[in-house]
Parts: C-alpha cells; sequence; structure tokens
C-alpha cells in the first residue's frame, strides 16, 4: 500500500475560505455538542473583525451557559451577576463612552431576573449592544422552564407541558422593548440553519454599527438551541427551532430607526 | 478653606466628589436623598457621570461596571436599599474591584421608618453579601467626620482593591453642622493596569468572580483574608476621652457615640471615672485599643442605637476580661445624654458595692 504525505500532492494554490476570526480565543469552548451559543460567538467575532473594533470591545457575560464566554474572544470582558449584564454594561458604558461595549445574556437570564435591568437600559437608550439567546429553557441549571418556553413544552420544572393557566404565556423581549421610545434596532434571527445565520451576522454588524454611531439601545434576539435540555440531537433541536419557535418568535426586525436603516443600506450597497 | 453651615448627606455628596468621584448611581431613599439630588446637579457640571438607577439592584451592577473600569465609582442607599445591594457586593468582593457605598442606615426591620437606627451594623460589618468577606466600614459621627471619612474611603479603597462602606445612621445625613469641606483634586485620567478598557495593545482584561476549582477559590480567598489581616493591622481607628484613670468604659459608635460622649462629659464633671471609646472603623474593629483598656478598666458599658450588635465585636475584643453592659434604643428613638448618665451612674455605683 502507498502512503501519501503532504508533499507528494502536486503544489496547489490554496484560497483560505474558512479561519478563526481574529476576535475569536483559540480555546476549545466548554458548549455541549450542537449547541448553537458556539454560532452566536462565532458571528460576533466575525462583526468584530469586520468592523475593526475587537481593541475596543468590553464584552459582558452572564450567568447561564455563556458565563465564560469572555474566555472566548480576544478581547476584554466581565462576568455579570444573574440577569445584571445590561446594568454591568450601562455602567462601563458611562465611564467608557468610546468602547463598544457588548452584553450577552440567555432568555432566564435577560427576560425573567433580569427583566427589569434590560427593560430600563434600552428605555434609556443605553449605548449598548445585547445579544439576547432564545433556547427557550434554563440551560445551565438543567432545562427548567423559561420565560420564553413555549406553550406545552415540557421541562424539568414543568414535566407535564407549560401550561398558560399555571405560568401565563411566553415573553416577547424583542416585541416588547421595540415600543420604547429609545430602542434604535431590535431584531429576531435563527441560527438553525445557514441561510438565517447569516442574516443572523448581518443584524449583528447592523446593532454594532447602530452603536457606534451612537444611535441608541440594540438588541439582536437569537432563536437558539439546546439539544441537551430538549433532549434532541443537534439536527432534530435545529429542525424544532424552525418549526416550533420560529412560530411563536416570528422573525424580523422589530425597531429600525431611519439612521439604522441608512447604516443597514449602506452596507448593503458597499 | 472656610467653614460652611452643611447638611450631612450634602457633604458627603460634596466631599466625594471633590475627592475625585467620577461616576455616581444612586436610587433615592429616605433618609439619604440629598446626597444623590446634589450629584444629580453637580456631576454633569463637572462633566462627570450621574444616573439616577432604576432600583438599588441595578445602581450597585451599575458601580460594579465602572469599577471595572478603573473608574471611582459610588453608591449611596439606606437600609432596604442596602439589603437589595448585597448580591451585587459581593460580586465587586469576588473581583477585587473598588468602590463606596453609603449607608444612612434607618429604622427597621421591613419598611420600618425613616429615623436614624444603627440596626445594619451586623449587615454592614459581615453580611454585606455572600460568601467570606468583610467591606471597610467607616462610621462618622458628625458632619465634619463624614466628610473626612469621605475622602479616607475612596483613599482605602483605591489602594486596597476593595470595597468601603460609610455606615452611618440617618441623624449624620439629615443634621446640619458648620464643616469644612476639602479641596478639589485634580480629575484622575489614569486607569490601573487590570481596568476594562480594551485590549489595544494589550493582553485582554477580564473581570470576573468565577473559579471552579475548589483549590482556586480557596487560593483566591486567601487572598483577600491576607488583604484583610493588612487592613486589620494598619486601619483601626477610634476616638478616645478619659480614658487613662476610667474604671468603665464606655462605647459606642456615630450619633449613638457622640451622645455618650456627652454623658460621659457630665459624669466626669461629677467625678465619675469614666472614660470613653469611639469605634470610627466598625471594619477593621479596633480590638487592639479595647483589649489594652480592658486590662485597666473595671467594666465596659456599649451604647448604640440597635438591640446590641456592636456589642458583640466589643465582648470579642474584652475577652472576658471585664463584664461588659449595654443600653440600646431601637427602632429610630435616639437615646438623651441623661438616660445614659443615669445607666452611667448605675453601672459606677455597681462597681463601688463590688469593691
Ligand atoms: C441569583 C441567582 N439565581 C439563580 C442562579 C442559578 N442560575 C444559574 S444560570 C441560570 C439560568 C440560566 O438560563 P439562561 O439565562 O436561559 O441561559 P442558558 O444557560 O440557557 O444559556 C440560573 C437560574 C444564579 N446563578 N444566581
Ligand atoms: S445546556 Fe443547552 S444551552 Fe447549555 S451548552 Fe448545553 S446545549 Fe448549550
Amino acid at each position: 500500500m502507498m502512503t501519501l504525505s503532504m508533499e507528494d500532492i502536486p503544489h496547489l494554490e490554496m484560497e483560505t475560505v474558512y479561519s478563526r476570526p481574529e476576535s475569536l480565543s483559540s480555546r476549545p469552548t466548554h458548549y455541549c455538542p450542537g449547541c448553537t451559543h458556539g454560532i452566536a460567538h462565532r458571528i460576533l467575532a466575525e462583526a468584530f473583525d469586520e468592523l475593526g473594533i475587537r481593541e475596543r470591545v468590553i464584552l459582558v457575560a452572564p450567568v447561564g451557559c455563556s458565563v465564560f464566554a469572555y474566555d472566548y474572544f480576544e478581547a476584554d470582558g466581565c462576568e455579570a451577576a444573574h440577569g445584571r449584564a445590561p446594568a454591568m454594561a450601562t455602567g462601563i458604558k458611562r465611564t467608557r463612552p468610546d468602547n463598544i461595549v457588548v452584553s450577552y445574556q440567555g432568555d432566564g437570564d435577560l427576560a425573567s431576573i433580569g427583566a427589569a435591568e434590560i427593560l430600563h437600559a434600552a428605555a434609556r437608550g443605553e449605548h449598548i449592544t445585547s445579544i439576547f439567546i432564545n433556547n427557550a429553557v434554563y440551560g445551565m441549571t438543567g432545562g427548567q422552564m423559561a420565560p420564553t418556553t413555549l406553550l406545552g413544552q415540557r421541562t424539568t420544572s414543568s414535566p407535564t407541558g407549560r401550561d398558560a393557566n399555571m405560568t401565563g404565556f411566553p415573553l416577547r423581549m424583542s416585541e416588547l422593548l421595540s415600543q420604547l421610545d429609545a430602542t434604535a434596532y431590535i431584531a429576531r434571527v435563527s441560527l438553525h440553519d445557514v441561510k438565517h445565520i447569516r442574516q443572523a451576522k448581518k443584524a449583528v454588524i447592523t446593532a454594532l454599527k447602530a452603536q457606534m454611531q451612537g444611535l441608541g439601545f440594540s438588541m439582536v434576539e437569537m432563536l437558539s438551541s439546546c439539544p441537551t435540555n430538549w433532549g434532541m440531537t443537534p439536527k432534530d433541536a435545529l429542525k424544532w427551532v424552525e418549526t416550533n419557535m420560529i412560530p411563536q418568535y416570528p422573525l424580523g426586525d422589530y425597531k429600525m430607526i431611519d439612521e439604522v436603516r441608512a447604516l443597514a443600506l449602506e452596507r448593503k450597497q458597499g | 478653606m472656610a467653614r460652611e453651615l452643611l447638611k450631612g448627606n450634602v457633604a458627603i455628596a460634596e466631599a466625594a466628589l471633590r475627592a475625585g468621584l467620577e461616576a455616581y448611581f444612586g436610587y433615592p431613599i429616605t433618609p439619604q436623598t440629598e446626597l444623590l439630588e446634589h450629584l444629580s446637579a453637580r456631576m454633569p457640571e463637572l462633566g462627570r457621570v450621574f444616573l439616577q438607577a432604576e432600583s438599588e439592584v441595578a445602581a450597585i451592577n451599575m458601580v460594579y461596571g465602572a469599577a471595572s473600569t478603573g473608574t471611582l465609582t459610588m453608591t449611596s442607599t439606606s437600609s432596604p436599599g442596602f439589603s437589595l445591594m448585597q448580591e451585587g457586593l459581593s460580586y465587586i468582593a469576588g473581583s477585587e474591584l473598588p468602590c463606596v457605598i453609603v449607608n444612612m442606615m434607618r429604622g427597621g426591620p421591613g419598611l420600618g421608618n425613616i429615623l436614624p437606627a444603627q440596626g445594619d451594623y451586623f449587615q454592614v460589618t459581615r453580611s454585606a453579601g455572600h460568601g467570606d468577606f468583610h467591606p471597610i466600614v467607616l462610621a462618622p459621627a458628625s458632619v465634619q467626620e463624614a466628610i473626612d471619612f469621605t475622602v479616607l474611603a475612596f483613599d482605602l479603597t483605591e489602594k486596597y482593591r476593595h470595597m468601603v462602606i460609610i455606615a452611618a445612621d440617618g441623624q449624620i445625613g439629615q443634621m446640619m453642622e458648620p464643616a469644612e469641606l476639602p479641596p478639589m483634586r485634580p480629575a484622575r485620567t489614569e486607569r490601573p493596569a487590570w481596568a476594562l478598557t480594551g485590549a489595544q495593545g494589550r493582553a485582554k482584561n477580564i473581570v470576573t468572580s468565577i473559579y471552579l476549582k475548589a483549590e482556586a477559590e480557596e487560593a483566591f480567598n486567601l487572598k483577600i483574608q491576607a488583604r484583610l489581616q493588612e487592613i486589620k493591622r494598619t486601619e483601626q481607628r477610634w476616638y478616645e476621652y478619659a480614658t487613662d484613670d476610667a474604671d468603665l468604659l464606655v462605647l459606642g459608635f456615630g450619633t449613638a457615640g457622640r451622645i455618650a460622649l456627652s454623658a460621659v462629659q457630665t459624669a466626669r464633671e461629677q467625678g465619675l471615672k469614666v472614660g470613653l471609646l469611639r469605634p470610627q472603623t466598625l471594619y477593621p474593629f479596633p480590638d487592639d485599643r479595647i483589649a489594652e483598656l480592658a486590662e485597666r478598666v473595671q467594666a465596659c458599658l456599649v451604647v448604640e442605637m440597635n438591640a446590641g450588635q456592636m456589642l458583640d465585636d466589643v465582648r470579642l475584643a474584652v475577652n472576658g476580661r471585664v463584664p461588659v453592659k449595654f443600653y440600646g434604643r431601637i427602632g429610630g428613638v435616639i437615646p438623651m445624654p441623661e438616660e445614659i448618665l443615669n445607666v452611667i451612674t448605675t453601672e459606677i455605683d455597681a462597681l463601688a458595692v463590688r469593691s
């Protein structure tokens, strides 16, 4: 049997089609296989690279599965108390207005325990960008019901399925925050396939640009999967996002002030 | 600089800003609201950060963020608000960040009332948040001391990278007295090497309080404990009056200590051998000096505006050498000098009977 080494292969002109963004650290993540937190990280890192802002970024990580998010970026970062990332980000941005402040939160963190902090940061129009990972459960603590859990969805704390009579209805944070005057850009995207991941990245870039221009509060809600706690294969979990979550959480730009629209168009033409 | 008539809350606010306060976050609550109101006008005037937060929970987490960027930052509140800040304070301790917190204590528990009280002694010295740490706690007894301790608070918090709490009963915040403000320090532009400023031309900085491995968490805790030991060695502060030949040592902090001083002065005029020690730092508690005095006096009397909290620290310092008595008023009641004088007289008589 013949063995081939790299040297035996005729020299080819090779083009790099995929590499690690400079803003992403080389550290392997602790996320479960098939978890979309990793995709969200990559999108964010690519956006930092493309906008050339890595050295200005201060990332605020939440309490949740992404508690170590700061380890995965080549940027300054910190770790907020559960739900308080928008308040911590406020303290950072107000004292460092020239930095780009990004808070990253799960749905338990942002929509439950931290509902007041996100609402008021948005209402004040803090010049921060919030990345909101909506996976319809509390991932880190083992898949309990979140405010975003779908009706009928079984979780470890709603074993017979979420019942509206007991626990009300899923919270639609993008719709809610888009009502506030000081929000500049609010979008909901999904991470379930390549096309949607590309759209998600566009939204992240728009949100960051809105912050760079000082236009107000921006948030990108990302529908994400938690195969581990949903008890599904990664593939089935992505399918579940598409078929079950999107109908409850329709995708789109919920708020885009004219100045942000102009920024988004600039990108299309450019 | 000239002495002027100042209200305690306003004096602290103005002193903080002159000591270098760069960012303030707070939420209204009586009896500290004038502090927030004063800064709402003065900070923007100086191009500094003032923000009224949506809650004390948010305020302390804004302080956490601002402290992460190496900014001199502060919040102020009163008892119920302090309770809400405890989680944030623990994160700040776990991230080794400097900041100043004012707690103008009021009557409790619950909503209680807005009258001066000292019921948060345990909370500020022992349980400012979960986990093993103590803040540095300064306890002023006059408007002038409130000013001086505010400046000291900023110096200590920077020096040790450790939070400082100014714990005063509402009386200190509400009363007006002639006092002198400090000169304005030049604005600070330098940021410490650990601060979050953006990873430009340097490795990234991380501010966090997580240590997943037990050994790493223990090592971090030992570092905090070593710092607290150093603070205990070097920062004990107190005020002393007529202790040289005292048979009875009266102890009290803040307003209770100040009223006790009047009582002790009157007792001295009557020829009673009484002295006073008023702790100015509640953490570190002036144990060393109290232990020394306990070798000489025959008894101690602790006076507080609570049910007996500093009392525990006095007992620990005295360590059984002499009896430790207590007199307290609770719920916003301020003891009168005559009440304390009565107790002093009774205790002195008891000593005479015993000897
Ligand atoms: C004050 C407080 N309460 C509860 C917890 C426990 N806790 C840690 S993570 C978490 C939920 C996280 O869920 P989510 O925000 O949806 O993020 P995910 O893990 O799904 O990414 C909870 C309840 C905590 N750390 N602090
Ligand atoms: S528990 Fe869920 S959200 Fe957390 S890392 Fe695993 S898959 Fe991702």
